[in-house]
């Protein structure tokens, strides 16, 4: 085990499957020499090679068009986005093609390509560094989806997802890389090493997709949660001090449905929190399986969390993010019902 | 300076030469005579391959003959080969279009005029070589020797179907034959390409790959990731064009050939642009040979135009007199590729009419007895259908939890509709 944030939990997890697989390749803008404007991929190059890390030209689509080719031919392609605000022009490479090879192929062909790209915000970014596109993937047939909230679940999932014979999104809250973040931007930053998620066994293991995690225990309401808000839903609860079973759901697709339900069955009540814009974002495939699973069990009406309908203002980035206040407005919601 | 040099912008609409009711014109066609073009070495800079971006790779004169530096000369046998692979997909594609007609198949896309394109390419290539079609190059799928009955059965969606009834016709693949799966998403398939010619780089392999699209869809992004990954990788690829003048109702001054050739855009990405012609089955087996030789050896990707025409409908979905002269094919200035490959055959005195109809009669019989067997596994109306469960498989590797409950969640509706 060591203390790692989430930026070297990534990057031992390339290094890993770098090692152990000759297939492993890693390709994307500035993650060669440079090591990635964010350091994951520091020191694989020269440890690898450029024939293994690839620094590519601005281009998403052609970043993911030549990783399926790689795919097709073989290799085990990681390709970064650099924010995840930037994939949007690799979005017919991923949806058509990427998604859907081995089905259109009959399973003759696939490319088990890994994206991954930094998500979110809190970090100053903008309308265009700060998006949590997950719900573009996870609507699409063919992709796993995961966003890690911890170092621990990052390094676990990237290795899985590196090993998967399936394409693999990854969304790494940019705001989680180098510590836990409540959402309170005041605070002194936290550093991993202060978590238990930041101690991180610097061998090989995975975790696995389609399983969420119940980060506490709890009896009162169920908070169903993934990336960032999973931290700012454990501190609004504790402000409330309110006995909440947080989960995280980490793995979007495939969606661990016993873990949410069962929880949601066993409280009576639900609050679901993301990042993303709320409208048809992906809380409402939440609350819909919640409901369909527990509407006789629910005390009160689910309960959204997210961010406005609104792009991510650069100037009212606090007044968009949805920060403890807006989390313990939505508690209070679903623990009094009118 | 322009012509007319213009005292303020206008905006420039392209138009073709001739719409319905106009006679064609392909005066626009810029054409080298034949064997006039120079050949480079494989090794050359891209630089010393200019002008062959903008003049017209052609081997095959008026009076038949093979001429000029690109000559591939092949023996007579294997022009025969190449005549009975293109003339079989002819017909294939025939047959194929009356079946859709009598309302057999959902939808068609036939090749002719372009069948030289593919054959001559494919026959250029080694089977190694990686080949990510388009939908119009099913003479790759013929000179790979995918057999008539399994490309039916793809087009029937039966029981048979490589692709298990999950494409459109004529998205073809085969693993086996390293032909790679059809999108129908256009030019997605460049930079796949690429990247897999990359790969062979990597592993220090020497196969190439190579990858057709349109002059039309030439203008998606992905041809021009395709071309600048290509260059700066010096990847073992081949980037064909088929230039056939028409993206449905389009021509292809719309795709941006009204200013320069397909090919020049090759140059500009520090790639060798060959501008070949298409109906010339000598003339593009030579330049795929050329664009291999140096991909195998080192000198990276070569983007090539080939100049053809589409002498057919975009699909069985279009009618081209609404956008076209009815006649304009009659006027195509380069000619049909069999007829040249044939003429060119009978003037070497390897061939000959009697043994053309002889060959034509027995391809012929081949194509309808192939398609008498592909319909006892199947047919959109009648015979054995696919099972309806393999509609969840290959989503994923493995069927995931919540396929599993869709499937249940059919079988229950077809119960519950009787």
């Amino acid at each position: 085990m060591a203390k790692m944030n989430m930026i070297q939990a990534l990057n031992s997890a390339m290094d890993i499957a770098m090692a152990r697989d000759p297939n492993v390749v890693v390709l994307g803008q500035d993650v060669g020499f440079f090591g990635g404007v964010f350091r994951c991929t520091d020191g694989l190059q020269r440890k690898y090679g450029e024939h293994r890390v690839i620094d590519t030209p601005i281009a998403e689509g052609g970043i993911i068009g030549a990783a399926i080719g790689m795919g097709v031919n073989g290799l085990r392609p990681v390709a970064e986005v650099q924010f995840a605000d930037y994939v949007y022009p690799a979005y017919d490479q991923i949806v058509s093609e990427l998604a859907r090879l081995r089905y259109r192929s009959a399973g003759d062909f696939h490319a088990p390509v890994t994206v991954r790209m930094p998500c979110g915000g809190g970090i100053r970014g903008g309308q265009t560094h700060s998006q949590s596109p997950e719900v573009l993937f996870a609507h699409v047939c063919g992709l796993k989806v995961a966003m890690p909230s911890n170092p621990y679940d990052a390094k676990g999932l990237l290795i899985g997802a590196i090993e998967d014979d399936d394409p693999v999104i990854l969304l790494e809250p940019k705001r989680l890389y180098n510590g836990p973040f409540d959402g309170d931007p005041n605070k002194p930053a936290v550093p991993w090493s202060t978590h238990a998620k930041g101690e991180v066994p610097t061998d090989h293991y995975t975790v696995p997709f389609g399983r969420a995690e119940i980060v506490r225990a709890g009896t009162q309401v169920t908070i169903i949660a993934y990336g960032t808000m999973v931290h700012v839903a454990e501190a609004a609860a504790q402000a409330l001090k309110l006995d909440a079973e947080i989960i995280d759901v980490r793995s979007l697709v495939p969606l661990d449905v016993d873990t949410l339900c069962n929880s949601v069955c066993k409280t009576g009540r639900c609050v679901i929190a993301h990042e993303a814009t709320r409208f048809a974002g992906f809380g409402a495939e939440l609350a819909a399986t919640v409901m369909e699973h527990c509407f006789w069990n629910l005390e009160a009406p689910i309960q959204r969390v997210a961010g406005w309908n609104t792009p991510y203002p650069h100037a009212f980035e606090w007044e968009y993010f949805p920060g403890q206040a807006r989390v313990a407005l939505a508690l209070k919601a679903v623990m009094e019902p009118k | 300076m322009l012509e007319h040099m213009p005292t303020r912008s206008r905006l420039h609409v392209p138009a073709p030469p001739a719409r319905p009711g106009q006679p064609p014109d392909f005066s626009y066609l810029q054409l080298s005579p034949p064997g006039a073009v120079a050949r480079p070495e494989t090794t050359a800079s891209w630089r010393d391959t200019l002008p062959l971006a903008t003049g017209l790779i052609r081997v095959l004169d008026d009076a038949h003959r093979a001429v000029g530096p690109w000559n591939p000369r092949l023996e007579a046998a294997d022009l025969q080969v190449g005549l009975r692979h293109m003339l079989l997909t002819r017909l294939f594609d025939d047959r194929m279009v009356r079946s859709q007609r009598q309302g057999k198949l959902s939808f068609y896309m036939k090749s002719t005029g372009e069948e030289a394109v593919s054959v001559a390419a494919g026959m250029a290539l080694q089977p190694g070589d990686m080949l990510f079609p388009s939908y119009r190059n099913q003479g790759l799928q013929v000179v790979r020797g995918r057999p008539l009955v399994e490309l039916m059965c793809q087009l029937l969606s039966n029981t048979h179907d490589m692709c298990k009834g999950r494409q459109l016709p004529v998205m073809y693949h085969s693993a086996a034959a390293n032909l790679f799966s059809i999108s129908g998403n256009l030019a997605t398939q460049f930079p796949q390409a690429v990247g897999w010619a990359m790969a062979a780089a990597i592993k220090g392999e020497e196969h190439v790959a190579a990858t057709w699209t349109g002059e039309g869809s030439s203008a998606e992004a992905d041809f021009h990731h395709a071309l600048l990954f290509a260059s700066v990788y010096r990847a073992p690829v081949i980037l064909n064009v088929v230039n056939n003048q028409w993206a449905i109702s389009t021509f292809q001054g719309t795709a941006g050939g009204e200013q320069n050739s397909f090919a020049a855009r090759g140059p500009a990405y520090g790639l060798p642009g060959l501008r070949v012609d298409g109906n010339d089955f000598l003339a593009v087996y030579a330049a795929t040979r050329w664009a291999a030789d140096r991909a195998r050896t080192g000198g990276g990707g070569t983007l090539i135009e080939l100049v053809t025409y589409r002498a057919g409908a975009h699909s069985t979905s279009d009618d081209p007199s609404r956008y076209r002269p009815k006649n304009e094919p009659e006027h195509w200035p380069l000619g049909d590729p069999v007829e040249r490959l044939k003429q060119h055959l009978i003037a070497l005195g390897e061939w000959s009419d009697a043994r053309h109809s002889a060959l034509s009669e027995e391809l012929d019989a081949q194509v309808v007895a192939a398609w008498q067997e592909a319909v006892t596994h199947g047919t959109m109306n009648e015979g054995p259908r696919l099972d309806r469960d393999l509609m969840f498989d290959d989503v994923f590797k493995e069927l995931p939890e919540h396929l599993r409950r869709e499937r249940e969640l059919l079988r229950a509706e077809l119960a519950a509709a009787g």
